[in-house]
């Protein structure tokens, strides 16, 4: 994209009927980390990327809960990530004062995209410069969404979000079909799989990765650092991938342990 | 039926003279009242039972009065107390399921959402001692739960098995605490209600021998045409009954 007379002001339509600021919002977005969520009938699963701007700080947090059921990724603005996050939880919490009852998650879904619509047509305002992935359970079962700058949002069995998440989504495109049935524990090793698949090359390790689970019997919570270690072990354990039928068209999933830096010999990064 | 709220009063009459001529707004008694509801659970879902009579007073002035009312696919409301404010509360619950119907989402508002919100309401307006006058009673089943919970005008709210609003907590939860059962037919349940209905009639002054019966169960609401009960009157105490007072009446 580059810079035209049309971009200057969200409120300034292009002739060809674009938004420009909108959509360099979007591509804030994609600057971000990655972030992946996938759901099946009865659990949701949100991972992201834990990268620190140097060796010398922490990661920025990606992930945050709004509510027992719900919590979300995001990628982008972290700033405008945390504002938003902040938005959730007061929904999540006034509807459970008023209703004694979590929130539905399509709901809350829809009073955030709201939120960001307003923001893409007063003058005085800019978009948020965040994408959100929603994950949450309900009555109606368990549900992911995505949430854009521009005030769309949309259900998804997967999605990845950030930089580098193509690669995420081309392996979730090959497997989202049976997650409906996926057991929890398949769920989250799928996760990890496709939070691999953006790091390409670098080996994957719980340091460098948050995973979050929200399920039938489970509130959402941040799954701990030596669990997901035990994962991952599992999974590099196994042929390459999550599981042993994928072994036949995995194409990155030839990597051994040997392969990218060694990341026992790094810093570790502040603990979650 | 007469309770003043006499600090109320103090306080209105300071802001009137501080104020205008403008009277005050806040409820202090209540006029045309309902009496007694009753609910219960039984195995399919709940029953909710009163009379139909609105009460002026210490006159029977109305007979015809529903004081059953249904609230959305889920929920069955039986209210006592003003008979107004059981109209306003209406308005408050039946505009609360539209919104909710409007989303379209496949979520909806269940027995439990509904007695919350109205427990804010009637908390609220009773902190600001302009109450809604009522004691309401809410059943209902969503997903196979059955829910039965009561809110009042000061805002005490709880859920039980079986419930009572005013004269029924004194007369027909005592027969429903010991003969209550988890898995009543609906036959059953009905003859248990109206057992409890019977003893309201002849011991409540402000009852009429016209009921109203409503179930909710799963599959949806009825709530069934008014009818009456055979009373019985010829106890040999009432007869001549001026025996030992000639000339009274």
């Amino acid at each position: 994209m580059f810079r035209n007379q049309y971009d200057t002001d969200v409120t300034t339509w292009s002739p060809a009927g674009r938004l420009f600021q909108v959509e360099y919002a979007m591509e804030a977005v994609k600057q971000g980390s990655a972030a992946v969520g996938l759901r099946s009938k009865t659990h949701a699963v949100l991972g992201a990327v834990n990268k620190a701007a140097s060796d010398l700080a922490s990661h920025q947090r990606k992930l945050f809960r709004a509510d027992q059921h719900v919590g979300v990724a995001i990628a982008g603005l972290t700033a405008d990530g945390r504002v938003l996050s902040r938005f959730l939880r007061n929904e999540c919490i006034n509807h459970s004062f008023v209703y004694e009852s979590p929130l539905p998650v399509s709901r809350l879904v829809v009073q955030l995209a709201d939120k960001a619509q307003v923001c893409t047509q007063r003058s005085w305002k800019r978009p948020f410069g965040v994408g959100l992935l929603v994950a949450g359970l309900d009555e109606t079962g368990a549900h992911l969404y995505y949430n854009c700058p521009s005030g769309n949002y949309f259900e998804y069995q997967a999605f990845a979000i950030g930089s580098r998440s193509q690669a995420a989504k081309t392996f979730l495109e090959r497997r989202f079909q049976e997650y409906d049935t996926y057991s929890r524990e398949d769920l989250i090793k799928d996760a990890l799989f496709a939070i691999k698949e953006t790091l390409q090359g670098e080996k994957l390790t719980a340091q460098l990765c948050t995973v979050a689970i929200v399920g039938e019997g489970e509130a959402f919570h941040i799954i701990d650092q030596q669990t997901i270690q035990e994962y991952i072990d599992a999974m590099e354990l196994s042929t390459g991938g999550p599981d042993e039928e994928a072994a036949a068209a995995a194409p990155p999933s030839a990597e051994t342990q040997e392969g990218g830096e060694g990341a026992s010999s790094e810093p570790a990064p502040m603990d979650i | 039926m007469e309770l003043q709220l006499s600090m109320v009063d103090g306080s209105v009459c300071m802001k009137d003279s501080a104020k205008s001529e403008i009277s005050s707004e806040r409820t202090l008694y209540p006029y045309v009242t309902g009496t007694s509801i009753i609910g219960m659970k039984y195995k399919d879902g709940v029953i909710l039972a009163s009379d139909t009579a609105g009460s002026y007073g210490s006159t029977l002035r109305y007979k015809s009065v529903e004081r059953i009312k249904q609230v959305g696919d889920h929920t069955l409301i039986g209210a006592s107390g003003e008979i107004s404010d059981f109209q306003e509360i209406m308005r408050y619950l039946d505009e609360l399921i539209l919104y909710d119907k409007m989303w379209d989402d496949g979520n909806s508002l269940g027995p439990k959402e509904v007695h919350n919100y109205l427990n804010r309401i009637m908390y609220n307006r009773r902190n600001k001692f302009n109450p809604l006058w009522n004691s309401l009673v809410l059943g209902g089943v969503k997903k196979g739960q059955k829910y039965l919970g009561t809110v009042n005008m000061i805002g005490t709210h709880y859920e039980d098995d079986h419930l009572a609003t005013g004269f029924g907590n004194h007369l027909a939860r005592p027969i429903l605490r010991s003969e209550w059962r988890e898995d009543l037919t609906f036959e059953e349940a009905v003859k248990l209600i109206e057992k409890c209905l019977l003893v309201l009639l002849y011991r409540d002054r402000s009852s009429i021998n016209k009921f109203q019966i409503a179930k909710i169960t799963d599959e949806g609401t009825t709530i069934f045409p008014p009818y009456a009960l055979k009373t019985f009157w010829g106890f040999s105490h009432f007869q001549n009954p001026s025996k030992g007072a000639a000339g009274t009446w």
